[in-house]
């Protein structure tokens, strides 16, 4: 699985995306965390191996998710689904 | 190959022929476009570029853009999944474009990732989905069905949440049985 790392100033949070190399939303969540410095991993699903997929498909849902991206993981623990800016703003305290 | 503004003049007719708009920043609208080219490219059909899609025609064909969620979706969020379509208040800025949730059935979801089952965690848990690797795109059982309204004729899995042509409602579809009668 290709995790790819964005490095940032703001470090307080482990914060994991499954995204999609082609959503408009996903694209816009990357960059929202970006600009606002957060650290943050990805992994674009659509590029993994089935297997892969698979996998982060029973994660999402493990963590009470839907299957719908961008599915962000903040610290192992909160999942927001979709491209939600007050419950990223909230999660991640900035 | 299919060029980027193939892809736009396909949208803005489809937009045109429904009555509705393209997304309103042409940052995003455009990222959509390209994303639908990639699909396109890579998959051989448009899928939503929002959504995960297996390649498998028969498991991804609901989510062809434009998928069977979108009227819908437009109906009551006023933009389709990926808000590539939008209603009229959400283009002219009256009404916030937000994030729709994913309308598209679970067990189909479940069914083209290939997930057998899902061991829910204890602090947050989620319906217990089981599905047999068993099932595939050959097993999809495609029927017949026509609006009661307009006539119109559809041979999918379900019918449309709205008819495509007169709009008439989920509830208004009724399935065709076809009886082969042997004589003689």
């Amino acid at each position: 699985m290709d995790v790819v790392k964005v490095s940032g100033k703001n470090t307080t949070h482990k914060v994991l995306i499954y995204a999609i190399s082609t959503c408009a939303w996903c694209k816009m969540a990357k960059d929202f965390l970006k600009d606002n410095h957060i650290e943050y991993e990805y992994v674009d699903v659509d590029l993994c191996n089935d297997e892969d997929k698979a996998k982060i498909s029973q994660d999402i849902l493990k963590k009470g998710g839907r299957l719908s991206y961008p599915a962000i993981i903040i610290d192992d623990k909160i999942l927001i689904n979709g491209f939600r800016k007050d419950k990223i703003t909230e999660a991640l305290e900035i | 190959m299919i060029t980027l503004e193939q892809v736009r003049r396909r949208a803005e007719s489809d937009a045109k022929t429904y009555g509705y708009y393209l997304h309103p920043d042409p940052v995003f609208l455009n990222d959509l476009l390209e994303g639908l080219k990639r699909n396109e490219e890579r998959y051989g059909y448009p899928f939503c570029p929002c959504r995960l899609a297996t390649g498998k025609f028969e498991l991804d064909r609901d989510i062809i853009c434009p998928c069977d969620y979108r009227d819908p979706d437009v109906q009551e969020y006023g933009a389709c999944y990926c808000a590539l379509y939008v209603r009229k208040d959400l283009y002219e800025g009256k009404t916030p474009i937000l994030p729709v949730p994913e309308r598209r059935p679970m067990e189909k979801q479940i069914r083209a990732y290939g997930i057998a089952s899902v061991e829910p965690s204890a602090e947050k848990p989620v319906e217990k989905i089981e599905v047999t690797p068993q099932e595939s795109a050959a097993e999809i059982k495609l029927k017949l069905w026509y609006c009661k309204q307009c006539g119109y004729v559809v041979f999918r899995e379900e019918p449309p949440y709205i008819c495509p042509i007169c709009k008439a409602k989920r509830e208004l579809f009724a399935q065709i049985e076809i009886r082969v009668d042997a004589h003689g």
